[in-house]
């Protein structure tokens, strides 16, 4: 028998998701129809805040097609409110959030009423027959503002606009911020504003609830089918056996997929009072006013440091614009920054202080990074400026700050242990491939002659918190919920392999990525695999995808329950090879007899003899399968280095990237191929908030980005080639030394930009530039250099 | 309420012989009244390009369209081609579809239709585009997962591969 060890894990395999993508054979949600199938549309708000006089969804039902039509009021006893399960403190201020507004409308776009007709176009027909008298109250807009006495309340009820205000300071276990800065050499302080964003995957969110005789079943285009069953179960009080919930391909999320929605909830009450399914399938403009928004904080960062530029303490207070109510984690994307504004120091000394604010705007919740982009912005600038007040080159200050790589396991300031890391290794590379040195050059000649194309080089040099998350930490946070994830895998009889999963992917590959997992464990073939996700009657179990997750933890569920069917095939090999399990080795995809290679029995051959079960070893059940169920003791901690040049035409404002690098070590790499394409669109949208996006209100709360008209993402024309590289430092706190990769190049990319666009005014005194750095506020910002409002 | 039409159209290879509403659009005709939902809508400002396919008339070869901004009745007697009409009738994938595959152009998918439709036709106004050609042909599409670098890669792969000269077998 050849013996051959095709490592499929590190190989750069062709997607399996892709067959169906590039052919249009995909189940979107809106692709889904079920017989009797019905079509909702819905009122949203045109005011940020103004109390609903009168409602009258009558005249709707008297236009064609129209089945139903009904407001908040009419179903104010039974619509419940959204849930919230990350109440950070104790006295957190919440608020009910009804899926259809009663009373009072708190933001641009939130829904009204709805009509269910026969037709989707017949239902936006009838929308405009129904009457609505609003009495416009003053928006909540600024969140400085907003906590101020006297400060009209989004929620006048609950007597204030601040939902919490959470605190950590390292005081509590040794030196506190404020000691440190008692006798700094020197301070840095800066705000940063990291403006609103929206996520804008390019799936438009649809859902289908179909009731059946007390079940129900329910389509969704969500990240997170396993968390959104359990509410709703909780939230309309059916059994949760009851409940079926599928996520059939998803188009993207990026964290806005992950959120129970009010549409999901409304859709589901329509379902139900009709008796017959309902499917609602938003409009871009619908996503752009609705769907959670990201980001939106104000950050005052003060670091203190020693001349000879080490960092002895930073001082962080935020405010977090909360949006109208309280989303799903919403209240936490901060708190998980929290963990990330000491980044790769080594800071002796830590306080951060966050209050979370109500706002007449859409609510903000996860996106891309969530917190984390957040923490590496402010902290990567603030070294900059750091690097500048003391004339120490930006690497040079970071280097005089990092941890060192015979320093790991290293216990932060914050109280997280990084396992493993080189921050020496992959800087280095990343400045190799930059041409680091040949840049300075060119950059001092342009300044020299007064070049008006400006040249900037940005560093950013990264980690995050991967692999949400230790349940026990979780807790220790407040969040409703854990961090595990679970996998299943039955070998069939005919030796193919079907695998479950917890995770539910919407473009990261796991079908791909599982599958070489699980051929190298269980010396199958790549293509004898196959993997289910995403559906609540195949998946019982799981917590989704988010949090850069899904490998760091579903992907070792599925190593322990590989192995737990080996062990169990290996009994039944050594039964059929009348040997004893200890006398088996695996290699080469199959159980051998050591010392006798010849004598040997695949995974393939145990399952079909499991299967016959004529003759199993005793305690065998006649099944060859097996659940695993992995909750993480920490989280993993990939790291990198991205540089970015820049060349500023300070006539125009004009930025252009001219070189971007990353390089990124994510630990062990399953699919090199899926982690570059990870890292490509991380970038791109770390990018597009350094230069080119922003969710803008107008005076009256309106929303004026409300499209991909005024919102632009960038397009192929708009972004860089981009030059990736990796270092691999393997986590150490689990089998398979993995750390994820999901949002890495999004927290990485906003500082290196945004450094690179800073240094290269400099010589024109500009010491920051207000995101996103359009050429005008570029320009302005070299207008205005030198000149008070040129230092805020 | 409406006033309707009576349209003939070739979607794929097959004609299609229906009535519509004179302000529906062509996606809507595509994916509601003939079940072509391979074809996608991502936005409702054309300006996403997830809807594109390719439109021919009696007077020029086929051209990409954003079908979100094509009334189904302007396209009475037109020949369609969308994501699903590409591959051969062997099931033979078409060399941009391939590209994207091997060159992992995607990633959730949803743009893709539209995007490998407009790779094609930028192909046959530009056989050897540039990376920028590329770049530009392409700022009618968005994709929000990948940077747009891998699909310039299947595009410029796809490009070398169709000027190639057919190999006799």
């Amino acid at each position: 028998m050849t013996v051959t060890e095709d490592r499929e894990v590190g190989a750069a395999r062709r997607r399996k998701e892709d067959a169906r993508l590039i052919t249009g054979r995909t189940r979107w949600t809106d692709n889904i129809t079920v017989p009797g199938l019905l079509h909702m549309a819905i009122l949203r708000s045109p005011f940020a805040h103004a109390r609903i006089v009168s409602i009258d969804t009558s005249p709707a039902l008297s236009r064609p097609n129209v089945v139903a039509a009904f407001s908040g009021a009419d179903v104010a006893d039974v619509q419940g409110s959204l849930p919230c399960a990350w109440p950070v403190t104790e006295d957190l201020v919440h608020p009910d959030r009804p899926p259809l507004a009663v009373g009072t409308v708190r933001h641009h776009g939130e829904a009204v009423a709805v009509v269910v007709a026969r037709d989707q176009a017949s239902a936006l027909d009838a929308l405009e027959a129904i009457e609505v008298d609003y009495e416009p109250l003053t928006p909540v807009l600024d969140l400085e503002q907003a906590l101020a006495d006297g400060s009209p309340l989004v929620h006048p009820d609950k007597g204030t606009n601040k939902s919490y205000t959470w605190i950590f300071d390292s005081a509590a276990a040794g030196t506190g911020a404020d000691v440190a800065a008692a006798d700094a050499e020197v301070v840095i302080e800066r705000r940063y504003v990291q403006q609103r964003l929206i996520p804008a995957f390019m799936e438009p969110r649809s859902v289908i609830v179909d009731p059946g005789a007390g079940d129900y079943t329910i389509w969704s285009a969500t990240q997170i089918p396993h968390i959104l069953r359990v509410f709703y179960a909780l939230l309309t009080g059916t059994p949760e056996q009851k409940v079926r919930v599928i996520a059939p391909d998803v188009g993207g999320g990026f964290g806005g997929k992950l959120q129970v929605t009010p549409e999901e909830l409304i859709v589901f009450m329509a379902a139900r009072r009709i008796g017959r399914p309902v499917k609602y399938t938003e409009t871009r403009s619908d996503t752009m006013l609705s769907a959670h928004h990201g980001r939106d904080m104000i950050q005052d960062v003060r670091l203190t440091a020693r001349r000879d530029g080490t960092v002895t303490g930073i001082s962080v207070k935020l405010i977090a614009n909360m949006g109208a109510y309280l989303g799903l984690v919403g209240p936490g994307v901060p708190i998980l920054g929290a963990f990330m504004y000491n980044g790769i120091y080594k800071f002796p000394a830590y306080r951060f202080e966050c209050s979370g604010v109500f706002t007449n705007t859409t609510i903000t919740d996860a996106y891309r990074g969530a917190g984390r982009p957040e923490a590496t912005f402010a902290i990567e600038r603030a070294m900059d400026e750091l690097g500048v007040e003391l004339g120490l080159d930006p690497i040079e200050v970071r280097r005089r700050n990092w941890i060192k790589r015979e320093e790991f396991p290293f216990t932060t300031v914050a109280g997280l242990v990084y396992d493993s890391g080189d921050y020496d290794a992959a800087t280095d590379k990343a400045l190799a491939l930059l041409g680091y040195d040949e840049l300075r050059k060119e950059q001092e000649l342009r300044r020299a002659s007064g070049d008006p194309v400006q040249l900037g080089i940005g560093t950013s040099t990264y980690t995050e918190m991967c692999g949400l998350a230790p349940s026990r930490l979780l807790g220790a946070l407040r969040y409703a919920a854990g961090g595990w994830e679970t996998a299943a895998v039955r070998v069939l009889p005919t030796g193919k392999v079907e695998v479950v999963t917890g995770t539910s992917p919407h473009g990261q590959g796991h079908e791909t990525a599982w599958s070489q997992i699980v051929a190298d464990e269980l010396g199958v073939a790549f293509d004898d695999v196959e993997v289910l996700h995403g559906d609540t009657r195949t998946s019982h179990k799981g917590l989704d995808t988010y949090g850069s997750r899904s490998l760091a933890v579903g992907g070792i569920a599925l190593v322990e329950a590989c192995r737990k069917v080996r062990d169990k095939a290996r009994t039944v090999a050594a039964h059929m090879l009348e040997c004893s399990p200890d006398d088996l080795e695996f290699t080469g995809g199959a159980f051998r007899v050591r010392g006798t290679p010849d004598a040997a029995k695949t995974i393939a051959d145990a399952a079909f003899a499991v299967f016959a079960a004529h003759d199993l070893p005793e305690g065998v059940e006649a099944t060859l399968d097996a659940d695993a169920t992995f909750d993480p003791e920490t989280f993993s901690f990939p790291h990198g280095t991205h540089l970015c040049a820049v060349e500023v035409d300070t006539q125009t404002g004009h930025v252009a990237i001219r070189k971007y690098v990353a390089v990124d070590d994510v630990g062990k790499v399953i699919n090199p191929t899926i982690v570059e394409g990870q890292v490509h669109g991380g970038v791109a949208q770390g990018i597009a908030q350094a230069l080119h996006e922003e969710a803008v209100y107008d005076e009256s709360g309106t929303l004026v980005t409300g499209s991909f008209v005024d919102y632009t993402p960038p397009t192929a024309a708009d972004l860089p080639d981009i030059v990736t590289d990796r270092t691999e430092t393997p986590a150490t706190t689990h089998p398979l030394g993995v750390k994820g990769v999901g949002e890495a190049g999004a927290i990485a990319a906003t500082p290196a930009v945004v450094n690179a666009i800073v240094d290269a005014l400099r010589p024109f005194g500009v010491r920051d530039v207000p995101m996103p750095c359009t050429p005008e506020r570029v320009w302005r910002a070299i207008r205005n250099a030198g000149t008070e409002s040129g230092r805020s | 309420m409406s006033s309707t039409a009576k349209i003939t159209v070739t979607v794929d290879g097959d004609q299609y012989i229906d009535t519509v509403e004179a302000r529906t659009l062509l996606i809507h005709y595509l994916r509601e009244t003939i079940g072509k939902v391979g074809t996608v809508v991502g936005c409702d400002t054309s300006n996403c390009g997830s809807c594109t396919v390719l439109m021919g008339t009696a007077e020029d070869r086929d051209r990409s369209v954003k079908s979100c901004s094509v009334l189904a009745v302007q396209a009475d007697g037109a020949t369609i081609t969308t994501v699903e009409g590409l591959a051969g009738p062997d099931g033979s994938l078409h060399a941009v579809q391939r590209a994207f595959h091997e060159l992992h152009g995607l990633q959730c998918g949803f743009c893709t239709p539209g995007m490998i439709i407009s790779a094609i036709d930028l192909l046959r106004d530009n056989p050897d585009p540039t990376d920028d050609e590329i770049r530009d042909g392409l700022s009618g599409n968005l994709c929000r997962c990948t940077g747009y670098q891998n699909i310039v890669r299947a595009v410029r792969a796809a490009a070398a591969e169709l000027r190639a000269p057919e190999v006799a077998s």
